[in-house]
C-alpha cells in the first residue's frame, strides 16, 4: 500500500534530520536564542511598538530582528512563521485578514490591548466651524449637505472617501444603503492611507467639505478631527455579519487592539510569550508613543528607548512578574 | 468578402471595421444574458484552482516529519515548502553577509555557529567598514574603472549618501541589489544562451518572458510570500523575477545577431564548444548583453520600493513611512538615493564591461597590484580616522565611523519647501482643469468603454490585429481576450483599459515630441536620456502624493502618474531612433533641396518610425504597469483588485489571475505593434 511507503521515506528523512539536529544540541534555556521576528509597517505608532516590544524582549535576554512589511500581508507572514508576532491588530480595518490566518491555522489569539480605537467616517474640525454640514457630528446632518461634498467624478452625489477595499469590504455601500443616504451620497475607496492624508490637505488648501474614513489615535488627532456619530453598533447588524438593511446602517464598534502570535510562539519562548500576552496599553500610551515620532521628530528607535526609559512603572511589572522580582 | 476587401485600400478597410464596430456597438442590447454584451464568466473557478494547487503544494502534498528544535517536537511539513525555504535560506545567508561586510553584525557568525553560541560571546560580532573606507574604494573601484570623471562620480554620490544620513538603509539595499542583480545577469545569461542553443527552449521561454515582463509585481507578491517567506531573500528573489526578462532577451538578440563569419573564424581556430561561447560568442555579442546588465541594475532598484512590502530593509521601507505620514520631502532625499545608487552602478557596471583587456602587458609588481595597495592604504586610514573619531566624539555618535540614520544633515525640508511651493502656485490653476477633465473627457470616455459590447471589443481588436499584421496576430489576440473576457473581470479590464489608453495617446504624443525636438541636437538629446533614466529609477510612490494633493483621489491622478511615467520609453526609442538614422539619407535629403521639415517627414520620420512604435509598445506595458499601481491611490479597476488580493484567503489565485488579465492585455497590443514593426523594419532594410 502507498501510506506505509510514504511513511517510511518519512522515518528516513526525520531521522536524517534528527542526526543533524541533535548534534548542534536542544536549547535547555527557557527562551529559545533564536530572534523573535517583529514586524515593521508603516505607520509611527506601530513602528515605535515594536521596538518597544524588542527593547522589553531584549531586557530579558532574548533576541529580536525586526522585518518590514506590508500590514496586510503580515498576518500570512504570522501564520507560516515568516514572523513571530503581530501586535497592532485594529479590528475595524485589520480583523478580515486576522482571522482568515487564524482559520487556516497558525496565528494564535495573545490578547488584546486595553487601548479602545475608534476607526468611523469623520470631518476634519474647519468642516464643522466652517458650517459646511450643519447638524454634526449626529449622521442625521448628512441627509441635507451632500452639496458640498461634491467632486467633479462623483455625479452630483457627496463623496465618501473610504479607505482601501481591503480594509472592509463593502460595509461603507452597505451602509449607505441602510440609512438611505445612497441617492445622496457615494463611496469612493481611496488607494492607501497616505492617500487620505493629501485629500486631507488638498481640501484644507481648497476649504471645500470633505468626509473620510480616519482613526483615533492617529497623527491627525493634532489638527482636530471629528468623528461621526451613527447608530450604535451591535454584533451581527451588517450585511457581511448576517444583519438586514434596516440594521446594516451601523456605526463601527468601539474597536479592539489585538495582539497575534505564530503557534509555536509560546513554545520557543515561552517567557517572551507570556510577557507578551500581558502586554497592554492604553490609548495615551500609543499616543505618546507616535507623537514621540510625529510631534517630536525623533526617529523611532530613539523614540522607542525613550519611551521605555520613561515608563519603566508601566512594563517592569510584566517582567517581573514572569521572571521574578530579582530581574 | 475577404478577398474583395483585401482589393481596397488599407484606409478603406480600417473604415469598413471601424462602421461594423459601431454598428455593433448600437445594435447589441446591454442584458446579462446577452452572450454579445458579456461572456458568461466561464473561468470563475480559476484563481480558486490556482489558490488550492498553490497552497496544497505548499502545505499539503508529500508531508515529512520535521524536528523543530524551537518547540522541541515534530512536525509535518510539506516537502516542496521546505525545498522552497531551503532556496530562502541560501539566499538570506548571502545578503546578509554582504550587508555585514558592510555594516557590521552577527548573522553570519549566527549562520555558521548558533545563535547560543553569539548570545554567549558578546565578541563574536563582525565590525561595519567605516563610511570613509567605502566612499575611498568607490572613488577607487570607479578610478581603475574610467578615470576621474567616475571617480568623482562615485565620491560625490557615496559622500551625498553618507553625510545626510542615508547611509545605514542606503547599505541595506545595496547589500539586496549586489545579490539579487548579479544572479539575475547570470540567470539571464544561461537562459539566454540555452534558448540560443535550443529551438524548443526558446519557444518555451519566449511566452513566460512575455508574461513576466507585462504582469505587474505586485500580482506576484502573495505568491512570492507564500513560497519564500516575508523578509530579504523573498524580496530578492521577488526582485530576480522582474529583473531577469530583459537579461535572457537581450543575450539571446546579440548571440543571434554574431556573424557567421565569426563564428567559423573560431571553428577553424580549433575552439571547443566551451571555448567557442566564452570566448567567440559572448565577446561579440558584448553590446546587446551589455544593455541587459544595464536593464538588470535599472529594474533591481526600480524594486527596492514594491520589495519593501515583502520584507525588504533599506531606503524603500523607509521611504514608504515617510510617505504615509505625508513627508514627501523625506520621501524625495531618499528617492535621490535610490537613484543615485543606480546612476553610480550602471556606469561602473558598463566600465567594467567595455573596459578593454591588454593581452600584452608587462607590468611591474606596483603597476599590477597598484589599485589593491591603494585599496588596503584606504582601509588603514579609514580605520584610523575611525579610531580618531571615536576620541573625538567621544559620547554619542562617532561620525567618522558610521553616520547614524536621519541623524546627518537632511535636505527633507528644502524638497518640501519645493513641494509645498508647487502645490502652492499650481493648485487652483490646476483645479479648473482638473474639472473640465474630468467631467468633459474622463468620465465620458469610461462610459464609452463601458458601454462596448463584447463583441464589438472583440471585433475591433482583432480586426486592427488581422488589418495589420495578418491572420495570425488577429488569433492570437483573440485568444487574449478570450481569457478577460471569461473571468469575472472584463469590465475592471475594461477601466484599466481605458485609463492605459488615454494615457498612451498622451505619453506617446508627448514623448515622440519631446523626442524629436532633443534628437536635432547632441547634448540636448544626452540630457533628455539621463531625465529618462532618472524618471525610470525615481520611485513612482514619491509623486504619487503631490499628484494627489494637486488632483485628489481621481482618475487624473492615476493618469498623469501613469504619463510621467510611460513618457520615458517613448522619448527613449523616439531619440534613440532619430539619431540613428544615416547620415548618408539626411545628407541625400539636404542635397535634393528639402528644407528642414520636410526632411524630418519625409526621411527621418519613416525611418525611425518602427523604432519608435517600439517605443510606443513599451509604453504601453509602462502605462498600464502604472495604472495599476494607481491603485495606491485609488481605482476600481483590476488593480484595486490585485491590491486587495492582499488581505484574502483566495489571493493567491486571485493575484496571479488578475495578474495575467493585465498580462495579456498589454501581449494584446505587443502582438499588433510588434509584428507589423518587424514587418516594416524588413521592409525598410533596417533589421
Amino acid at each position: 500500500m502507498k501510506p506505509a511507503c510514504i511513511s517510511s521515506r518519512k522515518t528516513l528523512l526525520s531521522s536524517a534530520l534528527i542526526a543533524v539536529l541533535a548534534a548542534s544540541g536542544p536549547a535547555i534555556a527557557a527562551d529559545s536564542s533564536e530572534p523573535i521576528k517583529i514586524p515593521i509597517k508603516n505607520w509611527s505608532s506601530q513602528i515605535v511598538m515594536a521596538h518597544v516590544i524588542g527593547g522589553i524582549f531584549e531586557s530579558i535576554g532574548d533576541t529580536v530582528q525586526y522585518v518590514p512589511v506590508d500590514n496586510q500581508a503580515s498576518f500570512e507572514a504570522v501564520r507560516t512563521g515568516d514572523l513571530t508576532l503581530v501586535h497592532e491588530v485594529w479590528q475595524s480595518t485589520m480583523q478580515n485578514a486576522y482571522y482568515n490566518a487564524m482559520e487556516q491555522g497558525g496565528l494564535i489569539d495573545a490578547g488584546t490591548h486595553a487601548a479602545e480605537t475608534l476607526e468611523e467616517m469623520g470631518v476634519p474640525n474647519w468642516v464643522i466651524e466652517k458650517d459646511l454640514c450643519p447638524g454634526l457630528p449626529s449622521w442625521e446632518a448628512l441627509k441635507d449637505c451632500h452639496e458640498n461634498f461634491v467632486t467633479p467624478d462623483s455625479d452630483g452625489k457627496g463623496r465618501w472617501l473610504e479607505g482601501p477595499q481591503s480594509w472592509h469590504g463593502d460595509t461603507m455601500p452597505d451602509r449607505l444603503k441602510g440609512l438611505g443616504l445612497d441617492d445622496k451620497w457615494v463611496v469612493k475607496f481611496a488607494g492607501a492611507a497616505d492617500a487620505l492624508w493629501a485629500e486631507l490637505k488638498a481640501a484644507e488648501k481648497e476649504g471645500r467639505g470633505t468626509i473620510i474614513f480616519n482613526w483615533t489615535p492617529n497623527f491627525t488627532d493634532a489638527s482636530g478631527f471629528t468623528f461621526i456619530e451613527f447608530p450604535p453598533y451591535f454584533d451581527g447588524c451588517r450585511l457581511s455579519d448576517g444583519g438586514d438593511l434596516t440594521t446594516t446602517g451601523c456605526g463601527s464598534p468601539k474597536g479592539w487592539l489585538k495582539k497575534g502570535a505564530n503557534f509555536r510562539f509560546p513554545k520557543s519562548h515561552p517567557q517572551a510569550y507570556t510577557i507578551f500576552s500581558k502586554i497592554s496599553f492604553t490609548t495615551p500610551q500609543i499616543g505618546s508613543m507616535a507623537a514621540l515620532v510625529d510631534v517630536d521628530g525623533m526617529t523611532h528607535e530613539d523614540a522607542a528607548v525613550k519611551w521605555l526609559a520613561d515608563n519603566e512603572e508601566v512594563w517592569k511589572p510584566w517582567t517581573v512578574s514572569v521572571l521574578g522580582a530579582g530581574n | 468578402m475577404v478577398a474583395t476587401l483585401k482589393r481596397q485600400s488599407k484606409a478603406v478597410q480600417f473604415a469598413i471595421l471601424l462602421a461594423a464596430f459601431i454598428v455593433l456597438c448600437l445594435v447589441v442590447k446591454p442584458s446579462e444574458n446577452n452572450i454579445l454584451w458579456r461572456l458568461p464568466p466561464l473561468l470563475k473557478w480559476l484563481p480558486g484552482a490556482i489558490n488550492d494547487f498553490v497552497r496544497g503544494l505548499m502545505f499539503e502534498w508529500f508531508p515529512v516529519q520535521v524536528w523543530d528544535p524551537l518547540i522541541e517536537d515534530y512536525e509535518q511539513k510539506p516537502l516542496f515548502r521546505e525545498i522552497t525555504r531551503a532556496i530562502s535560506g541560501f539566499f538570506l545567508v548571502i545578503i546578509n553577509f554582504v550587508r555585514e561586510i558592510f555594516l557590521g553584525g552577527n548573522k553570519t557568525i549566527v549562520a555558521m555557529t548558533s545563535w547560543d553560541f553569539v548570545n554567549e560571546h558578546p565578541w563574536a560580532k563582525w565590525p561595519a567598514l567605516p563610511w570613509t573606507v567605502i566612499t575611498g574604494w568607490a572613488v577607487l573601484l570607479g578610478y581603475k574603472l574610467q578615470g576621474r570623471g567616475l571617480a568623482l562620480l562615485a565620491g560625490a554620490c557615496t559622500m551625498y549618501i553618507a553625510i545626510f544620513g542615508q547611509w545605514q538603509p542606503s547599505m541595506e539595499t545595496l547589500s539586496f541589489v549586489l545579490i539579487a542583480a548579479p544572479v539575475s545577469v547570470v540567470l539571464g545569461l544561461f537562459l539566454g544562451i540555452w534558448a540560443f542553443r535550443s529551438r524548443a527552449v526558446e519557444a518555451t521561454l519566449n511566452p513566460l518572458l512575455n508574461v513576466a515582463q507585462t504582469m505587474p509585481h505586485y500580482s506576484y507578491l502573495v505568491p512570492v510570500i507564500v513560497l519564500f517567506g516575508v523578509g530579504d531573500q523573498a524580496a530578492a528573489i521577488a526582485t530576480i523575477i522582474f529583473a531577469t526578462p530583459p537579461m535572457v532577451r537581450l543575450t539571446l538578440l546579440g548571440l543571434k545577431k554574431v556573424p557567421p563569419d565569426v563564428v567559423d573564424s573560431g571553428m577553424m581556430s580549433g575552439c571547443s564548444r566551451f571555448q567557442l561561447l566564452f570566448r567567440v560568442l559572448v565577446p561579440t555579442a558584448r553590446r546587446d548583453i551589455l544593455i541587459g546588465v544595464n536593464q538588470v541594475v535599472m529594474q533591481c532598484l526600480a524594486m527596492t520600493v514594491i520589495a519593501s512590502f515583502i520584507g525588504a530593509q533599506g531606503l524603500g521601507s523607509n521611504l514608504m513611512i515617510a510617505l504615509n505620514s505625508l513627508k514627501v520631502g523625506t520621501g524625495i532625499e531618499i528617492g535621490v538615493c535610490i537613484v543615485l545608487i543606480a546612476v553610480v552602478l550602471d556606469k561602473m557596471s558598463l566600465a567594467w564591461a567595455n573596459k578593454p583587456t591588454d593581452y600584452f602587458a608587462d607590468l611591474t609588481f606596483w603597476q599590477r597590484h597598484r589599485f589593491g595597495l591603494l585599496a588596503l592604504g584606504v582601509l588603514g586610514a579609514g580605520i584610523v580616522l575611525a579610531l580618531f573619531g571615536r576620541a573625538v566624539f567621544p559620547e554619542g555618535f562617532n561620525y567618522l565611523y558610521i553616520i547614524p540614520h536621519n541623524k546627518g544633515i537632511t535636505t527633507a525640508p528644502m524638497w518640501q519647501a519645493g513641494v509645498d511651493w508647487l502645490w502652492d502656485t499650481l493648485f487652483f490653476a490646476l483645479k479648473n482643469f482638473n474639472e473640465f477633465l474630468i467631467t468633459q473627457v474622463l468620465v465620458p470616455m469610461k462610459n464609452l468603454y463601458l458601454g462596448m459590447p463584447v463583441a464589438a471589443t472583440f471585433l475591433l481588436m482583432m480586426g486592427i490585429g488581422y488589418l495589420v499584421a495578418g491572420l495570425r496576430s488577429a488569433l492570437i489576440i483573440g485568444g487574449f481576450l478570450l481569457f478577460i473576457a471569461l473571468s469575472e473581470y472584463w469590465d475592471r479590464a475594461l477601466i484599466t483599459a481605458y485609463m492605459a489608453s488615454f494615457s498612451v495617446l498622451v505619453s506617446a504624443t508627448l514623448g515622440i515630441t519631446i523626442g524629436t525636438l532633443a534628437a536635432q541636437n547632441e547634448t540636448a538629446s544626452r540630457i533628455v536620456l539621463l531625465v529618462c533614466d532618472f524618471l525610470q529609477t525615481f520611485p513612482s510612490f514619491i509623486y504619487l502624493i503631490p499628484v494627489i494633493m494637486l488632483f485628489g483621489i481621481t482618475d487624473t491622478s492615476v493618469i498623469i502618474a501613469a504619463v510621467v511615467y510611460a513618457t520615458v520609453p517613448a522619448t527613449r526609442y523616439t531619440v534613440e531612433g532619430l539619431r540613428s538614422v544615416p547620415p548618408v539619407l539626411q545628407d541625400a535629403g539636404s542635397m535634393l533641396g528639402v528644407s528642414r521639415f520636410q526632411r524630418w517627414v519625409s526621411i527621418e520620420l519613416p525611418m525611425a518610425f518602427p523604432h519608435i512604435m517600439l517605443g510606443v509598445n513599451q509604453t504601453v506595458i509602462f502605462a498600464l504597469f502604472m495604472v495599476i499601481i494607481g491603485a495606491f491611490i485609488g481605482t476600481t479597476d483590476l488593480g484595486q483588485l490585485i491590491l486587495k488580493a492582499i488581505s484574502e484567503p483566495q489571493g493567491t489565485g486571485i493575484g496571479l489571475t488578475l495578474g495575467l488579465c493585465v498580462a495579456f492585455m498589454g501581449l494584446a497590443v505587443d502582438q499588433i505593434i510588434r509584428t507589423w514593426a518587424n514587418a516594416r523594419k524588413k521592409a525598410l532594410d533596417l533589421a
